[in-house]
């Protein structure tokens, strides 16, 4: 299944989605030093989002969020791509940050991602002018 | 949607003023283009959120812009850093570590900005007015300049707040632009008593619950009580940005741009319509408390966000009323102006009895000041409430400013609260 969408920050991923049943926060949300979810509210506490395709709704909360994205990108804790149902400018901006001051890309992109689940086969690809698409290649077949 | 430049921004953007300049536009310029901006507007004014250290790239970010010789274009204040600069010996954090977190908020300082430290910029420097374009970080911040003053401001967040202040523009989008202003989903108070009351809990219970529902519609409360004064706004916006993304909301009859529904909505229908009862506002508070009453406390902390001179008065009109002395240590946040004028009018000593902490520069969920961090502590901030566990590891109980006297007083969570 390939679903068009548009992305805020650049670059390609390919990597497992983990779907987040809520928004997260980064900051007080995501060590950047692990990568793992630490806020102890949401219902994923405990995840680790390095080497992953991170899902959710949209962004939430404090605007420190950015710092966070970009310190675990710096750190190679992030995510490989964010996919987000909702456009969050905070998000964006702590990708583009990271992008300009150490050339690491995590590309952010926007599109529906009902039917995606925990454990797919996830590819980000940047177009042009702001078109992006995922590729969702379902669940990875058990061995 | 292309972003349009105005001459200016494309000089800017070049270098053709300063290398600081040409940086900031350049992202954003980027940001802007992704947020589907058509445009930049001017700003008067920025409040930036990066002076909190969270790691490397807070300091690789900003110095890059020192050195390019950068200048904020606006006057700009400065949010909370990891530092108390005015009290260091409370700081739990050794040479190495508070070394560049003292750097992030000099350097700060070099591009120009005010040395404010605060998160309340808005109840002591700089309060801009209705209808002003400005460029702000900090959740309650921004949602207390969009909803309490009506100046307008999206949620900015670190460094692109410091790209606004140093390029003097904002992208023309969301809560700058008026049509994006007007209330989407409308919460409305049912089954309150007819006189309630304007208590501190009702706002902060309002103020997460609204988080939790609104998404990032703008939430329009309809039915609450006149407030007492704007701290009481402040901490509904404070508890809303924690659950939720609410950067503007609307109480009708109470903020600037309600006066009626009607205009809230600007004539439109709500998207959806949500009822507030009692009992959703006594589970959203109990879902703050980790630990039940009585269990012991090693400390209270207030001031999330900064205390205003109004919420210190009657502090310590409670603590001189007590007549009694505190178990455990009250830590204080503030605005080391705030705190400045509670030094000159010499007020501080109606807390003997008690060890009153007052901290200014940074905030006790952020950094490493609390002595004890094993027990629980108790607040009266449903936004400290909801961050500290994560941050620093503590179980919290919530209560208001008078249960959080009462539970310094007895050691112990003490609750009274309606």
């Amino acid at each position: 299944m390939i679903v068009p969408a548009r992305f805020y920050a650049q670059g390609e991923a390919e990597g497992t989605a983990l779907v987040l049943a809520r928004e997260l926060s980064f900051w007080g949300g995501l060590d950047a030093t692990t990568g793992r979810i630490i806020d102890r509210s949401h219902p994923d506490l405990g995840e680790t989002l390095t080497g992953k395709i991170l899902v959710m709704p949209g962004g939430r909360g404090s605007s420190s969020s950015s710092s966070v994205l970009a310190e675990a990108i710096r750190l190679g804790t992030a995510p490989l791509g964010i996919v987000l149902a909702r456009a969050d400018p905070i998000i964006t901006v702590g990708a583009l940050v990271a992008a300009s001051l150490y050339g690491r890309l995590c590309p952010v992109i926007v599109c529906p991602i009902d039917g995606v689940a925990t454990g797919d086969r996830l590819r980000i690809a940047a177009g042009e002018a702001g078109e992006a698409h995922v590729e969702c290649f379902g669940p990875v077949p058990e061995r | 949607m292309t972003l349009a430049l105005t001459t200016a921004d494309q000089a800017m953007l070049a270098g053709e003023t300063d290398a600081a300049a040409a940086l900031a536009m350049r992202i954003l310029a980027a940001f802007s283009e992704a947020v589907g901006a058509a445009s930049l507007i001017d700003i008067s004014g920025a409040h930036i959120d990066g002076c909190l250290y969270h790691g490397q790239v807070s300091l690789d970010f900003v110095e890059r812009f020192v050195q390019r010789g950068g200048r904020v274009r606006v006057p700009t204040t400065l949010n909370v850093g990891s530092l108390d600069l005015i009290h260091p010996e409370i700081m739990r954090m050794d040479a190495a570590a508070q070394a560049p977190a003292r750097r992030l908020m000099r350097a700060h300082e070099e591009l120009g900005c005010q040395p404010s430290f605060t998160c309340a910029p808005y109840q002591t420097l700089f309060r801009p007015a209705f209808g002003e374009q400005i460029a702000w970080g900090e959740s309650n911040a921004i949602v207390f300049a969009n909803s309490v003053i009506g100046a307008r401001t999206n949620r900015y967040g670190d460094f692109i707040d410091l790209c606004c202040a140093v390029t003097g523009r904002a992208p023309a989008w969301g809560l700058h632009l008026d049509e994006n202003r007007l209330g989407q989903v409308l919460f409305r108070l049912s089954g309150f008593p007819s006189s309630l009351a304007p208590s501190d809990t009702l706002y902060v219970g309002v103020g997460l619950m609204i988080g939790e529902r609104a998404g990032e519609r703008v939430p329009v409360i309809e039915g609450l009580p006149p407030p007492r004064d704007e701290d009481q706004l402040k901490s509904l916006g404070a508890a809303a940005a924690s659950t939720g993304a609410v950067a503007l909301f609307h109480a009708v009859g109470i903020t600037p741009e309600a006066p009626t529904l009607g205009e809230a909505f600007g004539g439109r229908k709500p998207q959806e319509s949500i009822e507030i009862r009692p009992h959703d506002i006594a589970r959203a508070l109990a879902r703050l408390s980790r630990v039940p009453d009585g269990a012991p406390i090693d400390a209270v902390c207030l001031g999330t966000p900064h205390f205003s001179r109004g919420e210190w008065d009657r502090l310590l009109s409670l603590l001189r009323g007590s007549g009694q002395s505190g178990k455990v240590p009250i830590y204080v946040n503030t605005g080391r102006a705030t705190l400045a004028a509670l030094q000159e009018d010499d007020v501080l000593g109606d807390a003997a009895g008690f060890e009153l902490i007052p901290v200014a520069d940074t905030c006790t969920y952020v950094t490493a000041i609390l002595a004890k961090l094993e027990g629980a502590v108790m607040t009266n901030s449903g936004k400290w409430a909801h961050y500290a566990p994560g941050n620093i590891g503590v179980e919290v109980a919530f209560g208001d400013m008078a249960d959080c006297v009462a539970s310094a007083i007895a050691g112990r969570v003490v609750r009274n609260m309606p």
